[in-house]
């Protein structure tokens, strides 16, 4: 490829809102240049069996997209998060199936924890109380874990590498894996108390996942209407039968709908983002998640339930996605707690503030 | 296919001052016992309250200062609006002048009609009326029979309207009349006229509706001869001009706000310590809400700066109504309250009424399926 963009340094540590927009398309058109040249349909054949597509990461890496959250001085690019959460949208779109989100949430909580961000394929996961991680997304092919475990009951950020002891093998709807792994034989290089770690962690798998179901129904609205518009019986193109043209309505108005609660989520500047604003994301998001996807599979028939289509790659990626990092149920449930302990006569005042 | 776009919008801190001047307002109305928020907002009519906001300037916001408006921004106006419907406040009477009529006179009205009408609208003392739906045309325009004839210095008309809101409390209507006969061009030959509802030739008659309210009128017109001057736009352009407001029509809050009373008074029956599937229920419409509300200022970011998003306005209307809807629905099944129909003003009454009016949320301005339709021309399908 010999257009790739590597994300340029700016001289300023801190990046201007202008800067930041340009580097951000700038950053998508590398995306989309990236994915059309190198993500082909072998690549995603054999990561669906999984075979980790190590030059599409390796691409992936090369234009900084990986520690694109990371600051200058340690060799990122120090995008803001909003930035980052767009160009991870944008990879969902294409339905790349690497750890990208896992980078960027990895990066977060080691930066929040006053860590380094090591190079390498990282994926991240909390320690359950079996003292196990629990599908760990590429778990087997990460060089290093980010967990999330309480040392002298204080929650820490913890930075492991080396070889984890795989207890069980898994792959999400996707085909994505979700590895459960043991880290007694790794080594812990670096660790760090951070407050309310569990809670960030979970709120940014949310973001991230957010981010992705977003993309991926953008995609899943393009590929229903390009079918639609192709797919001829009864002598015309379904497109142009009303019973079908309501359900793409239905369909252009939960992508729409994503993608309007996934930039309420990013509101808040560069800090952690608020707990309310993702929660009404990921809430809103896994719900559109499922019926998106139901109506792009109503309108494919039975031409979009084979893997011979390429419709699979986002719809499965949005039904294993709306239930990671907890799905809408369960963030609906902190909607409604947060919005309720509150009460009613604050319930106006938040939502004009958002 | 139309790109939809619905780009986030930082409210202007003008906004966000009016804000708080509103609430205010509304504080000091209540205070004085002027009005009871737990009431369908926007279809409550209340000409003193109406006349208040004129006062203070909540109407014609941003329109010219010659013809009595405030020259605020969208954005400012968008504020407001959405103060008021939150608080319960009785809008209902200016509602329709404000949010489309006063528009159309002002873009498409003559001198006269301005400087007459658009000052008494924003003194909040003139209300409208929308004269479109007939006996045979409801989502079908074209299909309209009211006719109207030229004569010296005007037109007669003779026809009816049906299903007209607040025609027996407006001032004045905007009709769609057929100036021609249909032709190929179904669309051609449409003409919309101001009514002055206190000349001869206009009656009313009451229309009582699901939940046994008057709201809606027939409206008989037996030759009622109208200025020249009070047709709007050209002859023949009443479609263009009914389909150019709909952004503005469509994208309101007012279209995913009706139940928001409704969903405050459930909030107080559940209290500060809801159950699981209480607190999932109401996250779940509160994320919706949200949302939605997003999506709605963009649109009015989006009018602010000239533009036209017919199409995303009838997305918002389509979710927005749907989630007007389903809010009756949630806390009836949730709160387990038998809905009543009766005078007093507690939760089950409340439950009620607008359990009754839910059904027309997902008609007036439009139906859902016309609105889909249009969402399925944008995405280029027909």
């Amino acid at each position: 490829m010999t257009d790739t963009m590597t994300i340029a340094s700016t001289e300023s540590d801190a990046m201007t809102a202008d800067q930041a927009g340009e580097i951000e398309a700038l950053l998508l058109e590398t995306i989309d240049r990236l994915s059309e040249d190198q993500a082909s349909r072998d690549v995603r054949e054999a990561a669906d069996q999984g075979v980790f597509p190590t030059a599409l990461w390796d691409a992936v890496d090369d234009v900084g997209l990986t520690r694109c959250l990371v600051p200058e001085q340690d060799g990122g690019s120090g995008l803001p998060l909003a930035s980052a959460m767009r160009a991870l949208k944008r990879t969902a779109h294409h339905a790349l199936p690497l750890p990208i989100a896992e980078s960027m949430i990895a990066s977060r909580m080691l930066l929040a924890a006053g860590l380094p961000v090591p190079p390498g394929i990282i994926s991240v996961a909390q320690r359950g109380s079996d003292g196990l991680l629990a599908r760990v997304a590429w778990g087997e092919q990460a060089t290093q874990l980010v967990v999330v475990e309480a040392h002298q009951g204080a929650a820490c950020v913890s930075l492991y590498a080396g070889k984890a002891r795989i207890e069980h093998k898994a792959r999400n709807l996707a085909g994505e894996p979700r590895i459960t792994l043991a880290t007694d034989e790794m080594e812990r290089v670096a660790s760090a108390e951070l407050p309310q770690a569990t809670e960030l962690l979970q709120r940014y798998g949310a973001l991230a996942r957010s981010a992705q179901m977003s993309g991926a129904l953008e995609r899943a609205l393009q590929l229903a209407l390009q079918y639609a518009n192709e797919r001829v019986q009864f002598g015309r193109p379904i497109g142009k039968f009303q019973a079908v043209q309501h359900m793409l309505a239905v369909q252009a108005s939960h992508a729409a709908a994503a993608s309007a609660a996934f930039e309420g989520a990013l509101d808040g500047g560069d800090a952690h983002p608020a707990e309310l604003p993702v929660a009404i994301a990921k809430a809103r998001i896994s719900e559109a998640a499922g019926q998106g996807a139901d109506i792009a599979h109503q309108v494919h028939g039975a031409m979009g339930f084979t893997r011979e289509h390429q419709l699979h790659h986002v719809t499965r990626r949005l039904y294993a996605w709306r239930d990671e990092y907890g799905n809408e149920v369960f963030w609906q449930r902190r909607v409604g707690q947060i919005i309720a302990s509150a009460g009613a006569d604050a319930l106006w005042p938040t939502l004009a503030s958002l | 296919m139309h790109e939809f776009r619905f780009d986030p919008v930082r409210l202007p801190a003008s906004a966000q001052a009016l804000r708080g001047e509103v609430r205010a307002f509304i504080a000091e109305q209540l205070a004085q016992g002027r009005f009871d928020p737990r009431v369908n907002s926007w279809g409550s009519r209340d000409p003193a309250f109406s006349k208040a906001c004129g006062e203070r300037g909540y109407i014609g916001m941003c329109w010219p200062k010659e013809y009595g408006g405030h020259e605020r921004s969208a954005l400012e106006r968008y504020v407001v609006v959405e103060e008021m419907l939150a608080l319960g406040a009785p809008v209902g009477a200016h509602w329709v002048a404000d949010r489309q009529s006063g528009n159309q006179i002002l873009k498409h009205g003559s001198e006269r009609a301005r400087r007459q009408i658009l000052p008494q609208i924003c003194a909040g003392e003139c209300f409208f009326s929308i004269g479109m739906s007939e006996p045979d045309s409801g989502s079908d325009l074209a299909a309209v029979r009211t006719k109207a004839v030229k004569v010296e210095g005007g037109w007669k008309i003779s026809g009816s309207k049906v299903w007209t809101s607040g025609a027996h409390e407006a001032h004045y209507l905007i009709a769609l009349v057929r100036t021609a006969p249909l032709e190929d061009d179904r669309h051609a030959g449409m003409t919309q006229f101001i009514i002055d509802t206190a000349k001869p030739g206009f009656s009313t008659r009451p229309i009582y509706n699901l939940y046994g309210g008057h709201d809606f009128n027939e409206c008989i017109f037996d030759e009622y001869f109208v200025e020249d001057d009070m047709v709007l736009g050209g002859v023949g352009s009443g479609w263009r001009m009914v389909t150019g407001e709909l952004a503005f029509e469509r994208s309101g809050p007012d279209r995913f706000m009706s139940t928001f009373q409704l969903l405050l008074e459930s909030m107080r029956q559940i209290g500060t310590q809801p159950n699981e599937q209480e607190a999932a229920e109401l996250g779940r419409l509160i994320a919706h809400l949200a949302t939605l509300r997003r999506m709605s200022t963009s649109i009015a970011g989006q009018l602010e700066l000239g533009a036209n998003p017919a199409i995303e306005a009838a997305l918002v209307k389509d979710i927005g109504t749907t989630f007007e809807r389903e809010v009756p629905e949630v806390f009836r099944k949730l709160i387990g309250v038998e809905p009543s129909l009766g005078h007093s003003a507690d939760y089950a009454e409340n439950l009620g009424l607008t359990t009754l009016r839910a059904p027309s949320y997902t008609l007036r301005g439009g139906t859902r399926e016309i609105l889909r339709g249009m969402i399925a021309r944008g995405l280029g399908l027909r």
